[in-house]
């Protein structure tokens, strides 16, 4: 193992979210925290609770888990498709480094992010929500999970995009749709069901209801089920990547 | 004397039906500087991207120091230094900060007694915590270089170091290229400057349309394939060559004024004293007279040329 590599990449990417602060960190807690005050204290308080839950509270896992997909494969696609976009990832490729390794260091550092973000959010929501969490340790495994998973996608988007819109197209008009209709704001179990049926296709579903188990012990669907759907989906950003670092594409010629 | 660099018959193809490099073989001996000239397009950036792992061979066997590149390819690479063609930096890194990443890359603890002095050498001590956005491009192009050493590789290679670079940098340039062959390092550098190989080269190879066309001494080259030039400056000028002088390689030019007489640099027996006894006879009578070597420029164009 090259662990020097490995910590020059994890530094040199965290160097960069340090640079950019206000937009790694601030902005989507910013953003998060609007949808906080808004539909949390200021329209929630009108509404009836969902499965017990008061329905500010109802709402914290999925917001969390809304910046914790997009920041991450935000982050990571724009990490490793930066080096592409100015030529410098010849000297990643040239390097005595495996593809583990480059993968270890881009990905880590794109869920460490993620994590830290995803707490920081955490905290604040208690300025504006009351909420509990009963299984924090459940908890902070789904946020370690689904942040290493997409910033698996993440990177995999960043190989893959060969420009600045396409690094934007996945998180803004996938990942966030699927967020947001993947139960964030409402209980799968208040749809029609033709509509239960189709939402159990979006795999962000899993996610959200799986989270918000480790918080209230109240979801759609088994946390068990959740669980097994992200390790599924962290079993095919793996495959993809190892197929990428194997074929070269878009890395080498 | 031992071998730095050993390719044996590597050929790269690329996609749709463009073949780069075919059936390339060359060895560079440990410590030398070896120039591979070739015009734009030649093959010259993909046999180095080749060597440094940035691009798939379709065929053939490279190895380094005697590790094989694929198979030993940890100990292969940390064993080379590469300053790409292209500005490719992270700009909004620091100078201290892009050369510790280099070095931590290549599987190297920290040494900042070692980048200092390196930084140094480059004159970019004083830009060290400078952004590389802010640099100048010469600036930028010593910061390549610092990348490239910060690992104290063996082998270095240079994709075309002085292209856009002002005269005084390229002086500098050549001047630490000698100072690391002095230190055992090997230096591969791609040109399309034949001043550069010129002046820098040990061992000179030409590619061409994916092809090694030559590998020889850089003397030895020069000497080989050189013509020589004598010229003379005629007293009066002449409308044309006398019959008598058909047999030597003569020609007239500025209407008459100059004569000259090519001849192979290396043909001990060459025709000048016959010459200059006819023109005697001739009563052609010149006032002046000089030789000149072709240079690597003239047997460049000749071999590459040729080979159109």
């Amino acid at each position: 193992m090259n662990f020097y590599a490995i910590r020059a990449i994890y530094l040199f990417e965290m160097a960069r979210t340090a640079r950019t602060l206000m937009q790694s960190i601030a902005s989507p807690v910013l953003s998060t925290s609007l949808y906080f005050i808004v539909f949390g204290s200021a329209i929630g308080s009108k509404m009836v609770a969902i499965d017990g839950i008061e329905y500010g509270a109802f709402i914290v896992p999925g917001l969390i888990m809304l910046s914790l997909l997009t920041e991450s494969v935000s982050n990571a696609s724009f990490g490793i498709h930066m080096p592409r976009f100015t030529g410098a990832i010849y000297e990643i490729l040239a390097a005595p480094v495996s593809a583990l390794e480059i993968v270890l260091a881009f990905v880590g550092a794109a869920a460490t992010k993620s994590v830290v973000l995803g707490i920081i959010i955490l905290a604040t929501a208690r300025l504006f929500v009351d909420y509990h969490i009963a299984h924090p340790l459940l908890m902070l495994l789904f946020l370690v999970l689904t942040s290493v998973t997409f910033s698996l996608f993440g990177f995999i988007i960043g190989i893959w995009a060969d420009g600045f819109e396409k690094l934007q197209i996945i998180p803004m008009m996938v990942i966030t749709p699927l967020t947001f209709l993947g139960g964030t704001f409402y209980s799968i179990s208040m749809l029609p069901p033709f509509w239960q049926t189709v939402t159990l296709f979006n795999p962000v579903v899993y996610l959200v209801s799986g989270f918000r188990w480790a918080f209230y012990e109240s979801s759609d669907i088994s946390v068990g089920v959740s669980l097994a759907m992200i390790l599924v989906f962290l079993f095919i950003c793996l495959s993809i990547v190892m197929a990428i670092f194997k074929t070269g594409y878009k890395l080498k010629s | 004397m031992t071998i730095a660099l050993s390719i044996n018959g590597l050929s790269k193809k690329y996609k749709p039906d463009f073949q780069a490099l075919s059936k390339v073989s060359l060895e560079i001996k440990q410590g030398e500087i070896f120039a591979l000239l070739g015009p734009n397009g030649a093959g010259k950036t993909t046999l180095i991207s080749i060597v440094c792992g940035i691009v798939n061979p379709s065929e053939g066997e490279i190895r380094v120091n005697n590790c094989d590149i694929q198979k030993d390819y940890r100990k292969a690479r940390q064993q080379i230094g590469l300053v790409p063609q292209e500005l490719s930096l992270s700009m909004f890194e620091s100078v201290w900060a892009t050369v510790n990443f280099s070095r931590g890359m290549y599987g190297k603890p920290r040494d900042d007694k070692y980048l200092e002095d390196l930084l140094r050498k480059l004159s970019l001590w004083e830009k060290k915590d400078s952004r590389i956005m802010a640099l100048s491009g010469g600036m930028k192009r010593r910061v390549l270089i610092a990348k490239a050493l910060s690992h104290q590789p063996d082998i270095l290679f240079l994709d075309e170091p002085t292209a856009g670079v002002d005269v005084e940098l390229r002086q500098e340039m050549w001047a630490m290229i000698r100072e690391l062959r002095d230190t055992g390092v090997t230096v591969i550098l791609t040109t399309h400057y034949i001043d550069e190989a010129e002046e820098m080269a040990d061992r000179i190879g030409i590619i061409n349309k994916g092809k090694i066309v030559l590998v020889n001494e850089k003397q030895a080259l020069m000497k080989k394939l050189g013509s020589k030039q004598l010229s003379l400056e005629l007293s009066t000028a002449i409308p044309s060559i006398p019959s008598s002088l058909a047999n030597y390689k003569l020609e007239l030019l500025d209407d008459g004024h100059k004569l000259t007489y090519t001849f192979n640099s290396q043909d001990e027996h060459n025709q000048i004293p016959a010459l200059l006894k006819s023109l005697e006879e001739q009563g052609i009578e010149f006032k002046d007279l000089h030789t000149s070597q072709s240079s690597l420029e003239d047997i460049f164009v000749s071999l590459v040329g040729g080979a159109k």
